[in-house]
């Protein structure tokens, strides 16, 4: 069995002034995840180590780390994909941009203050008549939509984003996808509202489109794409096109 | 911190009970989780959730293809609640903005699942919990609903049979608080890490609710059902969803052959999870097995379809295996995936404690009997979340907050000192692993009397050892170490419950296969198990199972 040396980082806010880094020693094999060798070091070499797991199968969000120098949910990548064949070490660290708890688990209220910030639901207007059965919509728009639908609010696009560690009022990559999901659903009566909400310096107009969220996004959502969509509605929407 | 409903976990049927009950007027209703909401298990659910919607289709039919599944152990009152209001809940989730998948004319599409007489299972891709507790939150978070974000209860508040609030540990901050409730509502979820290494749950599903119900003097229903689903990884025990079947795929055995044609040459690869996961298990004992699996063969459905419908699964096994299952079929077997059994309560979602309500996985209602039916569960965890809701209401509103002794805090506090102290003894993964042998060597697809009284034995001796168990982290902040001690002896609890009620059933129903009484027993066994706490341990007794329109027939598919 090959060895990788696990360099984590370790911050207990009862005994730490700083953050620091401490190495371990973990066995992996071809099926190894990240996740694993942190859950072999808990359990059999430092039981303080603390990281927030779940599913273990990318769907849950609660294991995304910055794992040598990206964000990465930590379930669904391998050991060997990180290290390649040369045996490099790991690096595993805490999400960015966010304040840290402890070891490896982070605050994650700011990024939820936003994803509030938004009217993350749907909205009906007093005046429609809600169906008898369900909206009539088609299955492309449908699918479109889930693929902004199918975000797990895991927060590696907020650690990955620049404009997010320089700006505390940025709404970030995972609150503005949402808004872009609901703001076109047909089902949907916030559509102004929400066009509203994130329009200004604090939402769609302040990424630079440096495309980090899209990288490293585990679910394939593309956050860049749908802030630029929703500034295209935004202008059409100024100038009276709708 | 006082609430007239306080809901303890917030996966769907959690989420749900909270978002109806702040529509009822002058309800003070908070959640309490020990994960986020979105980190729920719920959210794992893949194929999708029953309900006749189709003109074709009518919901008594789905209440008997329930009670069917059910090996006729299910309550049929319940069933029939549960399966005439499965539509109206699939189309207020609509309502809500879940994107379901379409047909062409632009309603919902339904797909095909197991142990159904017709297709009645709407869907979102493969990720349909996602999209789901997706929904919930959304509502939740419309409605400003407080949770309580990472606690964890480590008491019920009972005195004489009247649930008065909890104990909870806020895990981040650390230390014990006092929550006083009126109604304390369950909705925490499954057990299946007793089956560790051999399970589709998350780390998270370690049966907490059913544990504190359980000490508190509620009895656990019928916990010796536990579900094997068919299709799960060898390695890390990871689902793949039956909509991978219900789509058109194959069950092959190690010769090519479609081997359920012997098992259910009717329903072939949609027979029920308890009919296909015994089917497995005798191919790969009678030899037809690859290294203890057979294989999922979805290559003939095509790209195009398996993106479209089931992009989960092929990203699953690219991860985990490495195998692309558009070009080449995937080794599976079955793992533990679902718990049949928990808090016993009637169709109301009440308890025998007043006060004390339970939905979802965590409780026994009994919609599921001995063997659940796919894409059952979220229809389950909706409906009753709901009603738990309108009865804690209605039972709040008629009662004032009830005091209670400052012991229960102190006591609390006492005996999770007693943790930190610990030194020497075996690590707890050591212990949790030897749990998950035990439990799926002799709590598995079949059972044997030898093989249940080997697995008891060691759980019993488990429990032992786990009260020496060290824990590393001595801090208070955020103490990871001290949470999976805590659960760890939860599941012991659960796991040792399991085993008695299973040794004395002596009948084979649903999940529960004995080689030793291989038939089902009417006249004997047609009825609920009911653990209650008793003097050094559980003591069994047993509940009637209630029958409305369908007499119990034998079970072919």
């Amino acid at each position: 069995m090959a060895q990788v040396q696990v360099k984590v980082l370790r911050y207990d806010p009862q005994r730490d002034a700083e953050p620091h880094h401490q190495d371990f020693t973990v066995e992996y094999v071809t099926a190894t995840t990240i996740l694993d060798t942190l859950v072999a070091i808990k359990e059999f070499q430092d039981g303080s180590l603390t990281f927030r797991r779940s599913c273990r199968q990318g769907i849950c969000g609660s294991c995304p780390m910055r794992v040598n120098d990206r964000e990465r949910l930590t379930c669904m990548t391998r050991v060997a994909e990180v290290i390649g064949d040369n045996g490099g070490e790991l690096r595993i660290e805490p999400l960015a941009n966010l304040p840290v708890l402890k070891d490896l688990a982070v605050d994650l209220k700011p990024f939820f203050d936003k994803y509030r910030a938004i009217s993350p639901h749907i909205i009906h207007a007093a005046t429609r008549e809600l169906p008898e059965k369900e909206f009539r919509m088609s299955d492309e728009r449908t699918t479109h939509l889930q693929q902004f639908g199918a975000c797990i609010q895991c927060g590696a696009c907020y650690s990955s984003c620049p404009i997010v560690a320089t700006d505390d009022d940025y709404l970030g990559p995972a609150a503005l996808a949402k808004a872009y999901r609901f703001a076109n659903d047909p089902r949907d009566d916030g559509r102004t509202e929400r066009l509203n909400l994130v329009g200004d310096e604090a939402g769609i107009w302040r990424c630079h489109t440096i495309f980090n969220c899209t990288e490293v996004c585990p679910k394939g959502v593309e956050p860049t794409y749908a802030i630029q969509q929703l500034k295209r509605m935004n202008v059409r929407k100024r100038l009276g096109f709708g | 911190m006082q609430h007239d409903i306080l809901v303890i976990g917030a996966g769907l049927a959690g989420m749900r009970a909270a978002v109806r009950a702040a529509e009822i007027p002058k309800i003070n209703v908070a959640v309490l989780s020990k994960v986020h909401p979105l980190r729920s298990h719920s959210g794992a659910a893949e194929g999708g959730i029953n309900a006749a919607l189709t003109p074709e289709d009518r919901w008594e039919d789905h209440a008997f293809d329930t009670v069917k599944g059910s090996d006729y152990i299910g309550d049929q009152d319940a069933i029939e609640f549960m399966c005439e209001e499965a539509p109206a809940e699939v189309y207020w989730l609509e309502h809500a903005g879940t994107l379901f998948n379409r047909d062409k004319a632009g309603d919902l599409d339904i797909r095909a699942f197991g142990g159904a007489v017709r297709p009645r299972t709407a869907f979102v891709h493969d990720i349909t919990g996602h999209a789901l507790l997706n929904t919930l939150y959304e509502q939740l978070t419309a409605r400003g609903i407080s949770v309580y974000e990472e606690w964890f209860v480590t008491r019920l508040i009972v005195e004489d049979g009247v649930c008065k609030g909890v104990v909870a540990w806020d895990v981040i901050n650390g230390g014990l608080n006092v929550i006083q409730a009126k109604t304390v509502i369950m909705a925490t979820g499954g057990n299946g890490r007793i089956y560790h290494g051999r399970t589709t749950n998350a780390w998270s599903c370690t049966g907490d609710g059913m544990s504190l119900a359980y000490q508190a003097g509620a009895p656990l229903g019928d916990m010796e059902f536990v579900q094997f689903h068919p299709t799960t990884l060898k390695s890390n025990g990871v689902l793949l969803t039956e909509a991978n079947r219900g789509e058109g795929g194959y069950l092959r055995n190690a010769l090519g052959e479609r081997f359920m044609a012997n098992y259910a040459p009717e329903k072939m690869e949609l027979g029920p999870h308890d009919l296909v996961s015994r089917a497995e298990t005798i191919e790969v004992l009678e030899g037809r097995g690859i290294d203890g699996c057979v294989l999922l063969d979805i290559t003939h459905l095509g790209e195009a379809k398996i993106m479209h419908k089931l992009p989960s699964t092929r990203e699953l096994c690219e991860a985990f295996l490495g195998i692309d299952p558009v070009h080449e079929p995937v080794p599976v077997r079955p793992g533990q995936h679902y718990t049949m059994g928990g808090i016993r309560t009637n169709r109301y979602a009440e308890t025998e404690i007043h006060g004390l309500y339970a939905a979802g996985e965590c409780a026994c209602v009994s919609v599921h009997g001995a063997n659940r039916l796919g894409a059952n569960s979220l229809l389950d965890t909706l409906i009753f979340g709901r009603v738990a809701a309108e009865r804690a209401a209605e039972y709040a509103r008629s009662t004032a907050y009830q005091t209670f002794s400052d012991s229960w805090l102190t006591s609390e506090e006492e005996r999770i000192k007693g943790y930190v102290g610990r030194t020497g003894g075996q690590k707890l993964a050591t212990i949790r692993n030897e749990q998950g042998i035990a439990m799926a060597e002799g709590m598995g697809v079949f059972r044997t009397p030898e093989r249940m009284q080997r697995a008891l034995e060691k759980i019993k001796e488990l429990q032992e050892r786990v009260q020496q168990a060290p824990i590393d982290d001595k801090g208070a902040i955020f103490n990871t170490d001290l949470l999976g001690a805590v659960e760890l002896e939860n599941m012991l609890e659960q796991a040792e419950i399991i085993c008695l009620g299973a040794i004395a059933r002596k009948e084979s129903r649903g999940a529960h296969s004995r080689l030793d009484f291989d038939k089902r027993d009417d006249e004997n066994w047609m009825k609920h198990t009911l653990a209650y706490l008793g003097e050094g341990g559980p003591r069994l007794a047993y509940g009637p199972v209630t029958v409305t329109h369908y007499q119990p027939e034998e079970r072919k598919y």
